[in-house]
């Protein structure tokens, strides 16, 4: 009884908290769009019968036939992929020299990684506006030193959105490495330098194999939240930038067509659920080995 | 004695608590004296919430949500309309409303055709979209001559290609750029045909690439800081740009112009959302913003005209005597209004503004 009361908890959170709010979701988006509070028919107040007769797949129908969508998908998946790329490249030498700083270090490294998270993201994200704008802190310095004599514009590009990502989304990625190579036994590679490996060799056929599952990890951690960004995108993006979470945004708040919007939602859920299973395999088996 | 003085305490902090009353009132950015907010607080002892949008889309998107909590709000006629018929709002109590009488006729008849007999709505401020420009840098760019004050400026790609060396900006309001694109071709403006609506598109498709931001806030202070050199926008908005660049004295000139082809001419209404928390205190509001003194002072302060007749002899020089802000009878003739699109029509409008936008 005890047992099944515990998994229940897990459940019902899920229930509250995901399949419902799903179900909500699903249900606008075979609805069509209508000028009433709220704006969309049908709703439950017509009666059990017509309200299920009146759904219909309309507005995927209508996703399909429009590439704008299809686009805006697209380059959501290239970006968060060339955004998680980067994450990781910048991430791993971070958590690498976490792991190998002395004992009595690691715990104020490891705040200084988490710090910035007590400031607000949007404030963050504000922050970096003021730094990559024309008149910012960035081309002022660069047009001091001489190295450019024309401002940058970095400010409402993709550049600027992957900065953007890449900082905000940094520590996800040093995280789960930091705690592979905390882990890491220092005298495997050791043993490949007595072996005949240099150093870089070391690295690469120990250090790397080992931290793999640290890596993929990070890269969900990264990828998922990435591939449904607004905030960056329509903070320090311009309007050539198109991810689907800006597209879902003008759907809802601009074109004010809430089914349209969800038939979105529902889409940019069933893309993230391939990575979200990804991911939850290799937690799975990576609990497994170390059992 | 002790036990009175702590429950007579009592009893006056339980009676302050129901009379703080506060009233949310949801209004476009720059468009009020904010001494005015203060005074309205000290006048009627209520708390006013305020909150600013820049977007008629935004404001429709949450009436229609419901539970907006806000007890004022301010769409403009076309949008009213529409949210009148998706039932967002309650009729007006007049009997609250004395300073009613106030009002100005000449704008309560083109208000009343988007809100019959204005039983929804009073009229806050109305005016146009046109054209602000940075004078000395457009003329730097096209010549002694550039047209100015015609959509020329705005729709041709060689002088759109000249100009994004400065910086253009565009309103991100679709029910008033494809209007003026098919304005600019000679098509009727209020169209409702998808057909003539997509004749808009290789007109605001062949001037994108050389528009730097479409936004309805920002370009106030970046025409007035000289970061832009034209924007199509509200003239009080422009206006208040030349304020702010002649008040920093830094050697910017800005001169609105509504487009001599035909300027659209719009109402920004307030109205009470149907569900408003305090419909009694969103009258009191209404009552103080009709009052003449001061709207006038609204009306000096953001350089747009009002529908209030009474405030007229209160209102500066600069204002009334202003055809930008109140047009002459010849500039009336050349304004023209829209009415709101069919639901369907509207997914096509939208869609088209996306595609111009994205740049695909």
């Amino acid at each position: 009884m005890q047992r099944f009361a515990l998994i229940a908890v897990p459940y019902v959170w899920l229930l509250a908290l995901f399949l419902v709010p799903f179900i909500i979701v699903f249900k606008i988006s075979l609805s069509d769009i209508a000028l009433s509070i709220p704006p969309y028919t049908p709703t439950l107040e017509d009666g059990f019968g017509p309200f299920f007769a009146a759904l219909d797949f309309e507005n995927f129908a209508f996703l399909a036939s429009d590439d704008l969508y299809w686009r805006a998908y697209a380059s959501s998946l290239r970006i968060a992929a060339i955004s998680t790329f980067l994450t990781l490249l910048v991430g791993y030498p971070i958590a690498y020299a976490m792991a190998r700083a002395p004992e009595e270090w690691r715990p104020t490294l490891m705040m200084l990684v988490i710090l910035p998270f007590w400031t607000s993201f949007l404030i963050r994200v504000y922050a970096w506006m003021g730094i990559l704008s024309q008149e910012g802190f960035l081309n002022q310095f660069l047009l001091w030193t001489g190295i450019i004599s024309d401002p940058l514009m970095i400010l409402n590009t993709n550049t600027a959105v992957y900065i953007g990502i890449i900082y905000t989304y940094v520590p996800f990625m040093i995280l789960p490495i930091f705690s592979a190579l905390d882990r890491l036994d220092g005298s495997l590679i050791e043993a490949a330098e007595d072996l005949g490996c240099s150093r870089l060799q070391a690295f690469w056929l120990v250090t790397i194999p080992l931290s793999k599952n640290g890596i993929i990890a990070g890269s969900f951690l990264v990828f998922i939240p990435a591939l449904g960004e607004f905030v960056i995108p329509s903070l320090l993006g311009g309007s050539g930038t198109l991810m689907i979470g800006k597209v879902l945004w003008e759907e809802f708040f601009n074109n004010r067509d809430w089914p349209v919007a969800s038939a979105v939602a529902v889409i940019l859920l069933l893309i993230l659920i391939i990575p979200i299973i990804l991911f939850q395999r290799n937690q799975q088996r990576q609990a497994e080995e170390e059992a | 004695m002790n036990k009175l003085m702590t429950s007579s305490a009592l009893l006056a902090l339980c009676t302050t608590t129901a009379l703080a009353e506060e009233v949310r009132v949801y209004n476009w950015s720059d468009y009020i004296d904010e001494a005015l907010l203060e005074k309205f607080e000290s006048e009627t002892g209520i708390d006013l919430i305020y909150d600013v949008f820049d977007s008629n889309e935004v404001l429709e998107t949450k009436m229609l949500a419901g539970g907006s909590g806000y007890d004022v709000v301010v769409p403009s006629g076309t949008f009213l309309q529409r949210q009148i018929a998706a039932g967002a709002f309650q009729k007006l109590d007049a009997s609250k409303l004395p300073n009613l009488s106030n009002m100005w006729e000449t704008v309560e008849t083109r208000t009343a055709q988007y809100d019959p007999d204005n039983a929804y709505s009073i009229n806050y401020m109305w005016g146009t979209t046109g054209i602000g420009a940075n004078v000395n840098k457009v003329q730097e760019l096209l010549g002694a001559d550039a047209p100015i004050g015609s959509l020329n400026l705005l729709f041709d790609p060689a002088s759109m290609e000249k100009l994004s060396e400065c910086g253009v900006h565009f309103l991100d309001a679709p029910s008033e750029m494809i209007p003026a694109a098919l304005k600019y071709i000679g098509e009727d403006p209020d169209s409702h045909d998808p057909d003539v609506i997509a004749k808009a598109e290789p007109v605001l498709a062949a001037i994108r690439p050389y528009v730097q931001k479409f936004h309805s806030s920002e370009y106030i202070n970046a025409l007035a800081n000289g970061d832009i050199c034209v924007a199509f926008g509200w003239s009080g908005d422009i206006l208040q740009a030349r304020d702010r660049a002649a008040e920093a004295d830094n050697g910017v000139e800005i001169v609105y112009n509504a487009p001599s082809e035909g300027a659209l001419m719009w109402f920004d209404q307030m109205a009470i959302p149907v569900d408003a928390p305090n419909p009694e205190a969103a009258h009191v509001f209404l009552n103080f913003i009709m009052d003449a003194q001061n709207m006038a002072d609204a009306s000096n302060y953001v350089y747009y005209a009002n529908g209030n007749e009474a405030s007229q002899p209160m209102l500066a020089e600069d204002v009334i005597g202003d055809p930008a802000i109140y047009p002459d009878e010849a500039t009336l003739a050349n304004l023209y209004t829209t009415t709101p699109y069919p639901a369907k029509v509207q997914r096509t409008v939208t869609r088209l503004w996306t595609k111009i936008k994205s740049g695909t």
